[in-house]
């Protein structure tokens, strides 16, 4: 096992790991926490698929801001008590076999699909910062122009919403 | 590594991902679920862009771009994730507000 | 990439040795720091300063430490234990990593083998250090959090919310460099400031609303309103003792110096020599790699220096003044920059279109 595979792996247990924690988790502040773990892994692969850009990106944006912001709600609604409440313990596993019975059918249906084994997904530079800027002013410049617009009225919204009235 | 064991990887993240929507009624929780889901796809659509890529340079293209419009999107998803947090979080401030609760459960109002 | 990382054991070693050298470096220059701010302060209120540890009181911060931690060391019963403990932690790490991408100087050659003086050149240097630098806010996040103290609390969601909304007018003023030297990578602008002169010809007002934004990022007076113990409570490390607090309080100074290094790098020519061309230059390359190191040091000193300078000098905003100046004064300042400097890059590159 080469040096790629051993990372991947402890990536991929870790990510896992913390997933699960996440929806087990009573106090939402632990899930939180895992939360951000696991994109920590999910960046990891994403390193070692040398999309540096993405992985980077990825860190700033979820770990950064969105859970900082899932943090802030969480802290100022004071809702670090166990304060899941209580559930129907029928409904509870029905749900979570649910899960896992589409965890079931698609992993069943991925694993006879015909996947083509592409050697090398780890070369390439496509994932620099440059080239991913050159494609992104050039031919997406219009999506990344909405996005912004996106932004705005999400930022606007946001603001009107949370106002108090 | 073969791609089979990233789309295992991003299957099992979705579904992790979906079974926590289904199982909790904390707001917030299923919110940060749906990252999850989110993420998991994130991280399949940049394995294909790989994939996509590295085949192109096995057929002897040097200088492709191709499977760059994969990354490009999950740029794209990360924007619009942002922007969703941003305004869903207003929402569920809003409603903690209102009934003094993040239970998803006390949102069926609308019932009767 | 990674394979030729546990292949080569050399390469291994050199980085290795790097990593620590330059966290020891962090870590002495801010225990140094540390009695440097005393005797500054000492310094601008006509006083002596510590003087009777050692030499000019150069042993206080050994003093300090020993102190630190022959204290009691309380974890309060209410507290959340392991997070309690990961809060000064994760402070301290988001607070040393930044040093990965910083180029300390150009390169040495010991016993013919070339060691560039940078952990890694990083194509996304600066993206680098802003994924660092929004780390820190949970090391602040966490600790409150965890003290289970409504004032800590309430400190670290005040402290929160100053470092994002500083980390924007900050990232705003970055882009305005970024247009001009068209590199992320740290070392890229070094270089291209040797070429072309110090950013901060360019970018003067670029480089203010990056001084104001850093001052507020580590914490530092006029922006100390984290742990304004005198109005408003001791901040999120309120409950926190003994070597905790210490790290706390570490973080800080560790921060301040690699603030003061990003400056020097990003503005002021990073381990350029001023007014010397080292290209020309038939120096030993080794001598010439100390040399740029030292003033790459000198600088950051200097900076140093000026964060205690405005700390004795500028008293605290207040709150709403705090959130003002950042949200309605440095980001429309930094936006307005941005515009200019696109301005003036296109026209450079393309001609006037009219």
């Amino acid at each position: 096992m080469g040096a790629t595979q051993i990372i991947f792996w402890i990536l991929s247990i870790v990510a896992v790991f913390s997933a699960i924690m996440v929806i087990t988790r009573k106090n939402p502040v632990y899930s939180v926490l895992y939360l951000i773990i696991t994109f920590f892994a999910i960046s990891g692969h994403y390193v070692l698929m040398n999309a540096q850009f993405l992985a980077i990106v990825n860190i700033i944006v979820y770990a950064g801001a969105i859970l900082v912001l899932f943090l802030f709600v969480l802290m100022l609604m004071n809702l670090n008590k166990e304060s899941e409440p209580k559930k129907n313990k029928f409904m509870l596993w029905a749900s979570a076999f649910a899960g896992g019975l589409l965890l079931y059918v698609l992993l069943a249906a991925v694993h006879t699909a015909h996947i083509e084994n592409v050697k090398g997904i780890h070369v390439g530079n496509i994932g620099l910062v440059s080239e991913l800027g050159k494609a992104l002013f050039t031919t997406y410049v219009v999506p990344f122009e909405i996005t912004s617009i996106l932004f705005l009225s999400a930022m606007v919204g946001a603001v009107v919403i949370g106002k108090k009235d | 590594m073969p791609i089979n064991y990233y789309i295992f990887l991003a299957i099992i993240l979705f579904c992790i991902g979906v079974t926590g929507v289904l199982t909790r009624r904390n707001a917030i929780i299923i919110f940060m679920c749906i990252e999850l889901m989110l993420n998991s796809v994130n991280l399949l659509l940049v394995a294909f862009s790989k994939m996509h890529h590295a085949r192109a340079l096995a057929a002897g293209a040097a200088n492709t771009t191709a499977g760059i419009e994969a990354q490009l999107f999950v740029f794209f998803i990360m924007v619009v994730a942002a922007a969703e947090v941003a305004v869903g979080l207003a929402i569920i401030v809003m409603m903690y507000r209102n009934t003094h609760s993040v239970d998803i459960n006390f949102l069926n109002r609308l019932k009767n | 990439m990674l394979l030729s990382l546990f292949t080569d054991w050399a390469f291994l070693l050199e980085k290795l040795t790097l990593v620590v050298a330059v966290v020891s470096i962090g870590l002495v220059v801010a225990m140094y720091s540390t009695w440097a701010e005393r005797k500054v302060a000492g310094a601008l209120q006509d006083r002596p300063g510590p003087n009777r540890a050692g030499w000019f009181g150069l042993l206080q911060p050994f003093a300090d430490a020993i102190k630190l931690f022959s204290k009691e060391d309380i974890i309060p019963s209410k507290s959340n234990k392991i997070l309690f403990v990961l809060g000064p932690g994760l402070a301290m790490l988001a607070a040393v990593m930044t040093s990965a991408v910083i180029p300390w100087g150009d390169k040495i050659v010991i016993a013919g083998r070339e060691i560039t003086l940078q952990v890694s050149d990083l194509d996304l240097g600066v993206l680098y250090v802003f994924a660092v630098v929004a780390m820190g806010v949970y090391g602040v996040m966490i600790g409150g959090w965890a003290s289970n103290n409504k004032f800590s609390l309430l400190a670290a969601i005040r402290g929160a919310s100053q470092n994002i909304s500083y980390e924007l007018a900050m990232g705003l003023s970055l882009i305005a460099l970024l247009f001009l030297t068209g590199t992320l990578s740290l070392k890229g602008i070094v270089v291209g400031q040797q070429e072309n002169g110090w950013n901060i010809l360019y970018q003067p007002l670029g480089f203010l609303l990056f001084l104001v934004c850093a001052f507020a990022e580590c914490n530092r007076t006029p922006f100390d309103l984290p742990e304004a113990e005198n109005e408003l409570n001791f901040g999120y490390h309120q409950e926190y003792s003994s070597m905790k607090l210490g790290f706390y309080l570490f973080a800080e100074y560790i921060n301040m110096f690699m603030s003061s290094v990003l400056m020097a790098t990003l503005y002021f020519g990073g381990y350029d020599i001023p007014f010397f061309n080292e290209a020309a230059s038939t120096l030993n390359p080794t001598i010439l790699g100390l040399l740029g190191f030292g003033a790459l040091m000198t600088k950051t000193v200097l900076f140093i220096l000026f964060f205690m300078w405005v700390r004795w000098t500028i008293p605290r905003f207040r709150y709403d003044q705090l959130m003002d100046l950042g949200w309605k004064k440095l980001l429309p300042l930094a936006l307005i920059n941005m515009l200019i400097t696109a301005v003036v890059v296109l026209v450079k590159e393309y001609g006037w279109p009219w």
